[in-house]
């Protein structure tokens, strides 16, 4: 067997995104098609009938822009679409309409969680092509998805991991997401991965073959099918063999991918400049008030919150947009006019990042990610309320919960303490009231004995007592002082 | 035979709205001239039971005093590439199997909106690919005055139905000539609008960069109507121009006449240039200011328009694949022979041609050194005629080559077919308006046209000079129905819709 080598892997990534317009990218018809009978969102444009012909959707092109800001990318003020050719029933047109020589997105990048930086080569607008389902010996084509826009992220070959590979991609999915121009679902398919891999000897000058591992839709499977190119292409290298240049396809069952194309077999797109729409001239005015209507991205959120929460909780909230934006609200807004103008320190944002991270995200509370998240209001009043000790952390949760409940979430948070029957007693004359009921309780008087004999460990039993007396609504923290000073 | 002087369409329509006579009638005789002249092979499909109810509708309108179209009952025929849900669209090919359309092109819409009433579809080169509708699946045309030669094309179904008086109007597609060299074979007017004046949308494609909608008529004044009606941004044609299409009734103060020396030359029919010489000097008396072009960047027009209509051809029809609608060969198993057995059978050798030439010139590795190349080629002839345009205000020049040539005698010499094209492609590769007008007719009675072409969006001055040089361009040997004054005598008798608007 021959000597095993540590290749360098250079990585490059073209990902589809779907932009989540209400209609399609040259027709009218609805380009949501979620639930949908098949070929029910179908327009004569999309069926390629004679005659038609595309109406360019104003709306995608103002996603487009968005999606290049979010990938800190040129734009560029005139690009132009193009014909692709191939024969496929999922195209009904026999070219897709893209965008080669001159596309709406220039060069940019993409800032990964650890500060590396991807540049981005361009991005293009394109449309997505229908779906087809085989059957033994026939197969059916879907046309719903046959003219949803599309934009095509083209990563520069900066990538050198599988880690790398995956976080990039996330990244990627955050940043569409996050700019409202893809609803992100990647199950079905609104995001997809082309992963191009290619293995060189430790500082070689040029790189290697590559592979192309077409259509990833999870960000697991670009990483294992990463891990896998790596294994693949590393045997063949060190048994003396060369790796061809491909097409492969992923099959997340058998964890492998598969031939499916050489480079022989590769098409000839023959591409031609679209006759039928003119280019795209875009006002430098349009462009910088997208710019400016770019909503905060992951890099705003991780220097705002830096130093204040853990990098890896930062990371976690970034999932959730809804979450880490709320957040930010909380914390760096004050010209939010229907709620409070103060915010909240940093403190409060630790603790209200808890309560996201350990009891939204609980697994048996996930569901509640669906539900409108609480106001800047019940937030601040519930932060206010654990720093004052009106709420202990367990009832700050139960309060927090019942932020989610159809039946109270319009109520005001100290309302919903109230109700729930969690405020702490905090007043001195009233908790030593009680303390003295307490040390009089006969069932108490071992204990008090214990005590002043020198045995500190009772004062747990006593302070249990105390809380029992009160049910459960005397604040710990100050029944112990109280406690002390009657038992001297 | 005695030819009875006819109104003009605006005239055709006051009549009717006046009941001097009705729709029904109007349309019934030019059904009865289709059935008439059926050995000439006009029309595709005829029209007629829809085309009588649309008429019967008509008179019923005009009888309850409801204000009716300015094309209220006035027939036509629609040539066979453009969608409607009335009869079925061929584009005289096989491959569509005549198609039922949901949709009706935009040009269709605005024509019915005004009371048009289509009484057939016409026949043509199979999506328009040819210069004589012998390419025609459904088989060929005669020309209007010799059945033994071509109609021209492609839109020669639509030529001939205006020139046997079939009908007063036919629509038409211009990609290379498709409207103009028909309207010069058959002795009527052939109008081809700045590119984007009328919208494609409904229109089975040829070309999308040079294709063109437009219209035979009997006289410039039904195709200014034609075209008030029918120009205009289209929000469902990206191409199309902002709205500009305004009548010009002002006589432009002597307009001077640019002629190309570059087309006078031995390849051109001797009766074909005397009838340009005779012109000319009928414009000089009449004051027009004479001005000599030489345009040398035409010379590569016709190699540039082989290689950019191809390549926009081979694209457009890549749709026809046997999938979703049209022919799918019966005998096809797997999914390339569907695509290969279904475009074998269904495309016409001429489809087949101008797919080839435009795949290999978009191939990888020849796109730079044809199809860009062709590209720049088309900017320097747009430059060509920017320039000439500001030598002259219109052009005149023949339309093409020759006169109708006969049946059979270039069809299967692809090479000399397209030479017909020479004096046509120049325009629609640089999007310029040009109408044809009958000048005259060879000793053999065949027809003679010229085309007066202008600069983009002087479609209605083009047609406003045809109006005030009709005289002099109008050869004496001009058959009777263009010397139309009918309607000038009757310009005094109130116009019943006008009534209405007052």
């Amino acid at each position: 067997m021959s000597e095993k080598t540590d290749y360098e892997i250079t990585i490059g990534i073209e990902c589809h995104v779907q932009l989540a317009t209400k209609t399609k990218l040259f027709s009218e018809v609805d380009n949501d098609a979620r639930g949908k009978e098949p070929n029910s969102c179908v327009s004569p444009v999309d069926y390629a009938l004679p005659g038609m012909l595309p109406r360019l959707n104003k709306e995608a092109v103002r996603m487009a822009v968005l999606a290049g800001h979010a990938l800190n990318s040129e734009i560029n003020l005139i690009s132009r679409f193009d014909r692709k050719h191939y024969y496929y029933p999922d195209l009904p047109k026999g070219y897709q309409i893209s965008q080669l020589y001159h596309p709406i997105i220039g060069s940019g990048y993409v800032q990964l969680p650890d500060g590396t930086k991807v540049r981005i080569e361009h991005a293009h607008m394109e449309e997505d092509a229908g779906k087809l389902t085989h059957f033994g010996t026939y197969s059916l084509v879907d046309l719903n998805r046959a003219g949803t826009p599309l934009i095509e992220i083209v990563s520069m070959p900066d990538i050198h991991s599988a880690a790398h590979a995956r976080d990039y991609c996330k990244e990627l999915w955050r940043l569409m997401t996050y700019a409202g121009v893809c609803f992100g679902d990647l199950y079905n398919g609104n995001m997809r991965f082309d992963v191009n891999i290619s293995l060189a000897k430790p500082g070689a000058k040029e790189l290697g073959t590559r592979a192309e591992i077409k259509n990833l839709n999870s960000f697991r499977s670009v990483e294992r099918a990463v891990e896998y190119e790596y294994e693949r292409q590393s045997k063949l290298l060190d048994s003396g063999e060369k790796v061809k240049q491909e097409t492969r396809g992923w099959s997340d069952a058998t964890g492998k991918t598969t031939s499916q194309r050489s480079k022989e077999e590769a098409q000839d797109y023959r591409y031609m400049p679209e006759p039928d729409i003119p280019p795209i001239h875009l006002e430098q005015s349009f462009v910088d008030e997208m710019k400016a209507k770019l909503p905060r991205m992951p890099e705003d959120y991780r220097e705002m919150f830096k130093g204040i929460l853990p990098d890896d909780t930062i990371e976690i909230l970034l999932d959730y947009q809804p979450l880490i934006a709320k957040l930010a609200e909380l914390y760096a807004d004050n010209d939010d006019k229907t709620a409070s103008k103060e915010n909240i320190s940093t403190s409060g944002v630790k603790k209200v990042a808890n309560l996201f991270t350990s009891v939204l995200l609980a697994e048996e509370n996930t569901s509640l990610l669906n539900d409108e998240l609480p106001t800047k209001r019940q937030l601040i009043d519930l932060v206010t309320m654990l720093e004052k000790s009106e709420l202990s952390s367990t009832g700050g949760k139960e309060v927090f919960l019942k932020f989610f409940d159809p039946e109270m979430h319009t109520k005001d948070t100290r309302t919903i303490a109230k109700e729930l029957n969690v405020l702490q007693e905090n007043d001195t004359g009233a908790l030593e009231a009680i303390v003295d009921q307490v040390l009089a309780d006969p069932a108490c008087a071992q204990a008090v004995a214990d005590f002043k004999a020198g045995s500190e460990k009772v004062l747990g039993f006593l302070v249990g007592q105390v809380m029992k007396a009160s049910k459960g609504k005397a604040n710990p923290a100050a029944v112990q002082p109280i406690l002390r000073k009657k038992l001297k | 035979m005695l030819r009875l002087l006819k109104p003009n369409m605006k005239g055709m329509s006051m009549q009717i709205a006046s009941k001097d006579i009705s729709a029904v009638s109007m349309v019934k005789a030019a059904l009865e001239k289709a059935e008439k002249y059926q050995d000439y092979h006009v029309f595709v499909s005829l029209n007629s039971e829809n085309a009588l109810k649309k008429a019967a509708e008509i008179d019923a309108k005009i009888a309850r005093g409801e204000k009716v179209g300015r094309l209220a009952g006035v027939p036509y025929a629609l040539k066979d590439n453009f969608l409607s849900p009335e009869g079925k669209t061929t584009a005289s090919s096989k491959i569509l199997e005549p198609l039922e359309s949901p949709i009706t092109a935009t040009a269709v819409k605005k024509l019915e909106a005004e009371g048009a009433i289509m009484i057939g579809r016409t026949n043509m080169d199979s999506f328009a690919h040819g210069s004589s509708t012998e390419n025609s699946y459904f088989g060929p045309t005669s020309n209007s005055k010799d059945k033994a030669r071509v109609a021209g094309g492609s839109s020669g179904g639509s030529a001939v139905a205006v020139a046997l008086d079939i009908v007063p109007f036919a629509t038409g597609t211009d990609t290379g000539g498709s409207i103009r060299q028909p309207a010069s074979f058959n002795g009527v007017y052939g109008f081809k609008p700045t590119y984007g004046t009328i919208s494609r949308y409904g229109v089975v494609a040829m070309a999308s960069s040079t294709d063109c909608v437009g219209f035979f008529t009997q006289n410039p004044e039904d195709m200014d109507l034609l075209m008030q009606i029918c120009a205009g941004q289209d929000s469902y044609d990206m191409t199309t121009l902002p709205d500009f299409y305004t009548t010009t009734q002002s006589r432009q103060d002597s307009p001077r006449i640019g002629i190309i020396k570059d087309f006078d030359n031995d390849a051109v029919h001797p009766e074909i240039r005397r009838a340009l010489t005779e012109k000319v000097d009928e414009l000089k008396k009449a004051g027009y200011e004479i001005v000599e072009l030489s345009m040398p960047a035409l010379k590569y027009a016709l190699a540039v328009y082989y290689i950019v209509v191809p390549a926009e051809v081979s694209s457009n029809l890549s749709r026809h694949d046997g999938i979703r609608y049209g022919y799918r060969s019966a005998e096809a198993e797997t999914l390339s022979e569907v695509y290969g057995k279904s475009r074998s059978d269904g495309f016409m050798p001429e489809n087949k041609r101008r797919i080839m030439i435009g795949n290999f010139v978009l191939s990888s590795g020849f796109y730079d050194a044809y199809y860009l190349k062709a590209q720049k080629a088309r900017t320097l002839i747009i430059q060509e005629y920017a320039k000439a345009f500001e030598k002259c205000d219109f052009i005149l020049t023949p339309v093409s080559p020759n006169p109708a040539f006969k049946l059979g005698e270039k069809v299967n010499d692809p090479v000399s077919m397209y030479m017909e094209d020479v004096m046509s492609v120049p325009i629609n590769l640089a999007g310029l308006p040009s109408l044809t007008i009958p000048v005259g007719k060879t000793p053999e009675g065949l027809d003679l046209g010229l085309q007066i072409i202008g600069p983009r969006r002087s479609d209605a001055a083009i047609i406003a000079l045809a109006m005030q040089a009709g005289d002099a361009l109008r050869g004496p040997a001009a058959p009777a129905r263009i010397l139309r004054d009918g309607v000038d005598g009757d310009t005094k008798r109130q116009d019943p819709r006008e009534e209405e608007v007052k």
